[in-house]
């Protein structure tokens, strides 16, 4: 009897021991599973695929441009590196890397070159054909089906510029009908310029002092409208010159503007009568580097001190130089010049400074051709209009009609 | 010899030994650059000979250099080479084969026009090619000048004049824009060319011109601090290159 509790004991504890091997055991076999599972591959999920929903050509343009629209769920875009944009010129065929748009980014401009000989050559009115790729760097992409035919078409007429061609428009009749007045004798009337007013008076004290007129162009080409500007009162300037018997020097930059201002002066001279003291050496070019042209303009100053000095057309960093060294010289100087960064070292440094687009006035006022006087009368017609346009938008924002904005906007 | 001639010619001889000593010491491309720099800085106390000597070189040189950039940098490309390449294969092998470009006869053309006014019984045949370079360059400008500086000024300046934000009255952003509404409008009226500038309409001129005179005077200040650093860059070669003196 008394190894019967002993056994008893003994034979729980065994019991026990036997049943936490085989818990353990169950246990073990558990976890081995468990780690088994995990280190399975895991399959992850492509993300949704885009869906193509347009493919439109760029309008107002001369072709060769498409911009190609697709949807895609915004809560995937954080899933997602970029999209890739594919073109082809058959469903079938060959599809080619067009370039890439960021993850947010649901649209894509397709640039082609115009020139059927370069690689990147997008034709107009032919079928094309695209696919968008939403790309994880890391992982599976996926792929939106095919669409298309799309096209890019040119265009003959740029609707955005619509404002500039009403413009243009009105502009080119108020230049007709005043021009036509002109030269029907109508006057027209132009206030009086102080910078022109006196030309007269510098071209005598010139003529008095027995000393010459030099004429500086600037440093624009025969296209430059200053330039242009320049020629007419030049023509005014030689005339006057020619019949005062006083000597006359034009520095010229540019040659074409050298070959034009020869004409303007002998026309100039023809007509007031004296052909015979015309000499082409009185006009004459140069160089046509900007500050070597200064420095050659400032040694005839010092040199053949000039009584005035007249400074017409287009000016750049020279202008202060000359105009400073003409002040030096004791010459009564005119200037004028539509280089509004330019036109201070004029007020500073010159008797008279003709301001931007009184130059082109000056021009109409001395020549009276009924061209230009026509062409000024259509400019001040122009300010008008955009004064009462100003004020009236002012007035419509104030109102909010905000769309009158809109309707004076270039979209180019 | 009168005492002028005697300083002349002192002035002379030192300028010539100075020259010799800096080509000695800095090399004749640094003494040439700084000599011709003093030359022309020279100007700024009279008129004289060195100057003189300065700008007959640099007006020569100058007209000589941009003819050949004119030749080799404008006509042998863009001409010669896109009427046909391979005449300037040799000079520059990139455009021999490029494809030939018959519509660059025009400009060919023109160019003989102009060149028209060298002979003495045919030169009114060069107003043609200026008329069609002036014609279309003002044509160009037309659309361009119009676009830019009347449509796109009248949708700028067409905002609201009184400014209010989440804050309230934005009384800066209100003062600037009558500021510009005002400014714009009465330079405007400035430049109005057929109506004598009296009554209210001479005074919308009178403040046109005070806003044109403001605007030009902070154009001024600031183009002169650019002209400065110009100065500030011929004082460092000066000092720096030629003398040492900066390092």
């Amino acid at each position: 009897m008394k190894y019967i509790l002993p056994g008893f004991l003994v034979a729980l504890l065994l019991l026990m021991a036997l049943s936490v091997t085989a818990i353990a055991q169950e246990q073990d076999e558990t976890v081995g599973e468990d780690v088994d599972t995990l280190m399975q591959p895991i399959e992850q999920e492509p993300p949704p695929k885009p869906v193509i929903t347009a493919g439109e050509d760029r309008p107002n343009d001369n072709g060769h441009k498409l911009t190609i629209y697709w949807d895609y769920p915004q809560e995937a875009t954080g899933k997602i590196d970029y999209f890739e944009v594919y073109r082809a010129e058959s469903p079938d065929g060959e599809f080619k890397l067009r370039g890439t748009s960021p993850s947010n980014y649901f649209e894509y401009f397709d640039i082609g070159d115009s020139d059927e000989n370069a690689e990147d050559y997008l034709e107009n009115d032919k079928d094309l054909y695209y696919k968008v790729v939403a790309v994880v760097e890391d992982g599976p992409s996926s792929e939106s089906d095919v669409a298309g035919p799309y096209h890019a078409v040119g265009q003959w007429f740029h609707t955005g510029k619509v404002p500039v061609m009403i413009a243009v428009i009105i502009f080119a009749m108020f230049t007709i009908y005043f021009i036509q007045s002109a030269r029907k004798g109508k006057d027209l009337f132009v206030r009086p310029l102080a910078g022109i007013e006196a030309v007269d008076e510098a071209i005598g004290r010139a003529t008095e002092m027995g000393k010459p007129i030099l004429y500086v162009l600037g440093i624009g080409t025969a296209a430059d409208i200053a330039t242009i500007a320049s020629f007419t009162i030049l023509g005014r300037v030689a005339k006057k010159v020619a019949e005062y018997q006083t000597d006359l020097i034009v520095p010229c930059y540019d040659a074409i503007v050298m070959s034009v201002a020869q004409d303007v002066v002998k026309s100039a001279y023809l007509e007031a009568g004296r052909p015979d003291q015309y000499s082409d050496d009185q006009v004459f070019f140069v160089t046509n580097a900007q500050f070597a042209y200064v420095a050659g303009v400032n040694g005839i100053m010092v040199r053949d001190l000039p009584a005035t000095n007249f400074y017409l057309g287009y000016f750049a960093a020279e202008s202060l130089i000359l105009a400073e060294t003409g002040n030096s010289i004791g010459a009564i100087q005119i200037a004028g010049t539509d280089q509004v960064t330019q036109i201070p070292f004029f007020v500073v440094a010159c008797d008279y400074t003709l301001i931007g687009e009184e130059l082109y006035a000056a021009s109409a006022y001395l020549g009276r051709d009924p061209l230009l006087l026509g062409s000024l009368k259509a400019e001040d017609w122009g300010k008008a209009i955009f004064m009462v346009l100003l004020a009236f938008g002012v007035l419509a924002v104030a109102f909010g009609w905000e769309g009158f904005r809109e309707i004076v906007r270039v979209n180019l | 010899m009168s005492k002028t001639k005697m300083t002349a010619w002192v002035v002379f001889a030192f300028v010539i030994i100075a020259f010799a000593v800096s080509v000695a010491l800095k090399g004749a491309l640094v003494t040439v650059g700084a000599f011709l720099t003093l030359f022309i800085f020279s100007f700024l106390y009279k008129d004289n000979p060195y100057y003189k000597f300065a700008e007959h070189l640099f007006v020569g040189v100058s007209a000589a250099y941009w003819m050949c950039m004119g030749f080799w940098g404008t006509m042998v490309p863009n001409l010669f080479g896109k009427l046909y390449p391979p005449m300037v294969g040799g000079v520059l092998p990139a455009l021999k084969d490029n494809p030939a470009e018959p519509f660059m006869i025009i400009p060919l053309i023109l160019g003989i026009l102009l060149l028209m006014r060298l002979a003495p019984n045919a030169g009114w045949i060069s107003r043609w090619a200026l008329a069609f370079i002036v014609g279309t360059t003002a044509g160009l400008n037309l659309v361009r000048y119009l676009r830019s500086d009347f449509i796109q000024q009248i949708n700028n300046t067409t905002f609201s004049l009184y400014i209010s934000s989440a804050a309230g009255f934005d009384f800066g952003q209100t003062m600037s824009n009558i500021v510009i509404f005002i400014g714009v409008l009465c330079g405007l009226i400035y430049f109005f060319f057929s109506k004598e500038h009296k009554g209210a309409f001479g005074a919308g001129a009178r403040v046109g011109i005070i806003v044109l005179m403001v605007t030009f005077g902070a154009s001024f200040g600031y183009t002169v601090m650019a002209r400065i650093s110009l100065l500030v860059g011929r004082m460092q070669f000066l000092f720096g290159d030629w003398l040492g003196m900066i390092k």
